[in-house]
């Protein structure tokens, strides 16, 4: 140890060579430091059988891990050697030899090395085995099948609110909007729709989806088309959907077609009728994918392994209602 | 003044190169043949010391008969370490990797990982009788009716946020310096893979309160997976179990956040450092630093003891934000309900360019041959998959442009690059202003326009502002290099890579008209 530290030259901190004054104030900065971090720890724990306050733990806890911090790092730079140091880089790697005699160790068995066919079989076995152990992994979860292609509505299903209530046509003032589900589906991610009073003086649908919005009721899915949030904002004056999370807007007067933002594609119309006793019944399922587009949606599902649906467990959240 | 003292006789810098097989008279070797160093030579002289050992001496003898680390422990406790404030940043980011297994396992032992619906009971006035999911009533249980639970909490939560920042800045400091080129190309790709591990580490941790905010952020990713060509809905359906939501996704999440990714995390970190360890550090060049050296203070106590000082540092800023500066407060988002959403959302900052760039790509969704191409496509998976594909090869992307396939322990100045350091410049831009689009709803607030129009300022901001960065950097870069310009794909600095004093340039000085002169430098 004595070898490596001369102690003939006047010892230099990173901050220069200290005078005595110097390291006395250095030291006195360490110990009140130190001592900080005592109390406030002392304190904590006070503090915290009172009951505690989480604003003063914070404060505590950074006096504490402070202090600590403060007094090792100012011992560090006032009271210990600065010296620079020299360490020699060598280069890394032993060159060809050592690289050769891996090599070599590796090969020198005949045994192992000359018997290619049973290497083959041995890759061969354990791609096998690997097949094997990774097949599972699609018990993870069901095959998409028809799930992306559908929702909870079906034909003559009762459109209902939040609370599972039949919604009716006087509950929802002009400009009004609502979000509804099929009945027994309260809260359902895919089916959730939007059903706005949009008034019929102002919708301009064609042909069937004209049909779809009784008395200028007009029944929209309220997942975003881009990314699939909830379309939660209703721009009344302008009749403008808009979606929170990245601002698509959808003029709800022409069929919900994209007029801004990153969506592209409209949201999919709910074909609903009203009944006598002004409640909203839905016609069927929305006629096309709710939701985000994905690139099989015009084609259809694509069976990936065939009967992977079959063995694959069923989550709650896809549960069909039945035809 | 000479800070740099030779030690007491001989010459304090071997010559490298002296590997086995050379005919130096001094090959001592340990068991395995390797030369032992310096220090552990000296400790193999001075291994018979008849004096009487001490306490201290007792206890390294008992280890090193039982291990026979002695002579590793020596070298490492007398290993060197460059000083420069910028190689502390993976420091730091270590430590709070180190922060987040201590409160990340405090919260363990509170959070229920179960979307099981309860009704919320506890003190939170306001969702008093709401039925919530056990996951989102655990974590109101830990922030309001446990003592010092918010305290961690919301410190896990910050050093969740600073962890990827000094992720972000270590890896620039090191893309910058082109501290990446051979031979320590493996260990950019380990860090890249620790950036990755973060951000999913962070995305998987901010979903798992099931609240509101963080419940719309994971029905986003899921779109954008079933966004991937085909096989993406049955990916999507493989980690979320089923078409989203479900009740499978939070325990998945929480045994990836708590159990698979800090696996990962701990053994990539442990390669990280042992790399560095083997190859030594980088180090700028200057008086003394050389190619063939690491000049600075030993580990211990001296380095050692700065780092610990630096931990407790690091820990205190950590403590007082999640004392004093309230992070995600999911009590006033709400328990996540597919069907509701809150305005305005903005995700943790890291995933905020993810976000911007879903915002602010055009609506493009062709239909080609039947098959759509969605929206989400482009900006959700091509955009960060490319960028990300760029940054993580891109040691072998510059040998390509530079064929500079020599070995670096030298650091660059960034302006020494001005070729990296202008894609570096145009990267960075580009990542902040999708940031800053992934606010564009509150910045239209903020600034009085709306969001129609903001939105086309940064699809224009977006591509004009990083090649002007880029350009920009490029420039400055020059002009402080202060020389005509190099082919910038040529090797860079070839006769002065390695060895010499800084760059061998000329100086320029402003001229009051705004030219530049030469002045003897």
């Amino acid at each position: 140890m004595s070898q490596a530290r001369p102690q003939d030259a006047p010892r230099e901190t990173p901050l220069g060579v200290p005078t005595p004054a110097r390291e006395r104030r250095a030291e006195r900065i360490v110990l009140l430091a130190f001592g900080l971090t005592a109390l406030s720890g002392l304190a904590l724990l006070v503090l915290y059988a009172l009951g505690g306050q989480t604003q003063l733990e914070g404060i505590l806890l950074a006096i504490c891990l402070g202090g600590l911090g403060v007094g090792i790092v100012v011992w560090a730079q006032e009271l210990m050697s600065g010296e620079l140091r020299i360490e020699p880089r060598h280069r890394l790697g032993g060159g060809r030899a050592a690289s050769e005699a891996v090599a070599d160790a590796l090969t020198d068995e005949a045994g192992f090395s000359r018997r290619r066919v049973l290497q083959l079989g041995l890759v061969g076995a354990l791609s096998g085995l690997a097949a094997a152990l990774v097949v599972p992994v699609l018990s993870l979860g069901p095959a998409p099948g028809k799930s992306l292609f559908r929702t909870p509505w079906t034909k003559g299903a009762k459109v209902v609110g939040f609370d599972g209530v039949a919604v009716k046509a006087s509950d929802i003032p002009p400009d009004g909007v609502v979000t509804v589900f099929p009945e027994g589906f309260a809260g359902n991610a895919e089916a959730q729709t939007v059903l706005i009073n949009a008034g019929a003086d102002r919708l301009q649908l064609q042909g069937q989806a004209a049909q779809w919005a009784p008395d200028g009721f007009v029944a929209y899915s309220k997942v975003c088309t881009h990314a699939g949030c909830p379309v939660g904002l209703y721009r009344a004056s302008q009749g403008a959907l808009i979606c929170p999370c990245h601002q698509s807007t959808f003029d709800v007067m022409i069929g919900a077609v994209p007029t801004f933002g990153p969506a592209a594609r409209p949201l999919p119309q709910l074909p609903i009728q009203l009944e006598a006793d002004g409640t909203f019944t839905a016609l069927g399922d929305f006629p096309e994918p709710v939701g985000p587009s994905f690139w099989n949606m015009n084609i259809g599902p694509i069976q990936i392994g065939g009967g992977d649906e079959s063995g694959a467990s069923q989550p709650p959240a896809t549960a069909e209602p039945g035809p | 003044m000479n800070r740099f003292r030779r030690r007491g006789g001989g010459s304090p810098v071997d010559k490298p190169g002296d590997g086995p097989g050379g005919t130096h008279e001094r090959p001592r070797v340990d068991d395995l043949g390797r030369p032992l160093n310096e220090a552990a030579v000296e400790l193999q002289e001075t291994g018979d010391d008849p004096t009487e050992p001490t306490e201290l001496e007792r206890l390294t003898a008992w280890l090193d008969e039982r291990t026979g680390l002695a002579g590793l422990v020596r070298t490492t406790l007398r290993k060197v370490f460059p000083d420069h404030w910028s190689f502390l940043l993976g420091e730091i980011a270590l430590f709070c990797f180190v922060i987040l297994v201590l409160t990340g396992t405090f919260l363990t032992f509170f959070y229920v990982p179960s979307a099981g619906l309860v009704e919320y009971t506890g003190s939170y006035a306001p969702l008093q009788g709401a039925e919530v999911s056990q996951a989102y009533n655990s974590v109101l249980f830990l922030s309001f009716d446990v003592n010092a639970g918010l305290l961690f909490r919301q410190i896990h939560h910050w050093t969740a946020v600073v962890f990827v920042a000094v992720i972000v800045a270590h890896l620039a400091r090191t893309f910058f310096t082109g501290a990446f080129r051979r031979p320590r190309e493996i260990n950019w790709l380990i860090g890249f893979g620790l950036l990755t591990f973060a951000l999913a580490e962070g995305f998987t941790g901010y979903s798992l309160p099931d609240d509101l905010l963080s419940g719309t952020g994971a029905r986003i990713a899921y779109s954008a997976a079933i966004s991937i060509p085909f096989v993406g809905p049955y990916l999507a359906s493989l980690v979320f179990g089923g078409e989203f939501p479900t009740a499978a996704f939070l325990p998945r999440f929480f045994v990836l956040h708590v159990m698979l990714l800090p696996a990962l995390f701990a053994g990539a970190i442990g390669a990280h450092v042992g790399l560095v360890f083997l190859q030594k550090h980088t180090q700028f060049r200057g008086r003394l630093q050389r190619a063939d050296n690491v000049v600075g203070r030993h580990f211990w106590p001296g380095q050692a003891f700065l780092s610990m000082g630096l931990f407790f540092l690091t820990a205190a800023v950590l403590a007082a934000m999640g004392g004093l500066v309230q992070i995600n407060p999911v009590w006033a988002y709400g328990p996540f309900e597919p069907a509701i959403v809150s305005s305005p959302a903005q995700p943790d900052w890291y995933v905020g360019w993810l976000d911007g760039a879903l915002r602010i790509f055009p609506p493009f969704e062709p239909t080609i041959l039947g098959v759509v191409i969605p929206s989400a496509f482009i900006p959700g998976v091509v955009i960060p998959g490319v960028l990300f594909t760029i940054v993580g090869l891109w040691p072998f992307v510059e040998r390509r442009i530079t064929h500079d396939t020599r070995e670096h322990h030298l650091l660059d100045w960034p302006w020494e690059a001005p070729f990296r350091a202008a894609v570096g410049a145009a990267i960075l831009t580009f990542f902040a202003v999708l940031t800053l689009a992934g606010g564009n709803d509150v910045i239209a607030v903020f600034l009085d326009l709306s969001v129609e129009r903001l939105t086309w300022i940064f699809r224009v901001l977006v591509i004009v502002a990083p090649i002007v960065a880029g350009v920009v950097a490029w420039l400055l870069c020059r002009n402080r290099l202060g020389r005509p310009a190099p082919d910038e794909l040529e090797p860079m600095d070839a006769e002065h890579a390695d060895d010499g004093p800084a760059h061998a340039g000329v100086a320029l000085r402003r001229t009051a008209t705004g030219g530049f002169e030469e002045v003897e430098g």
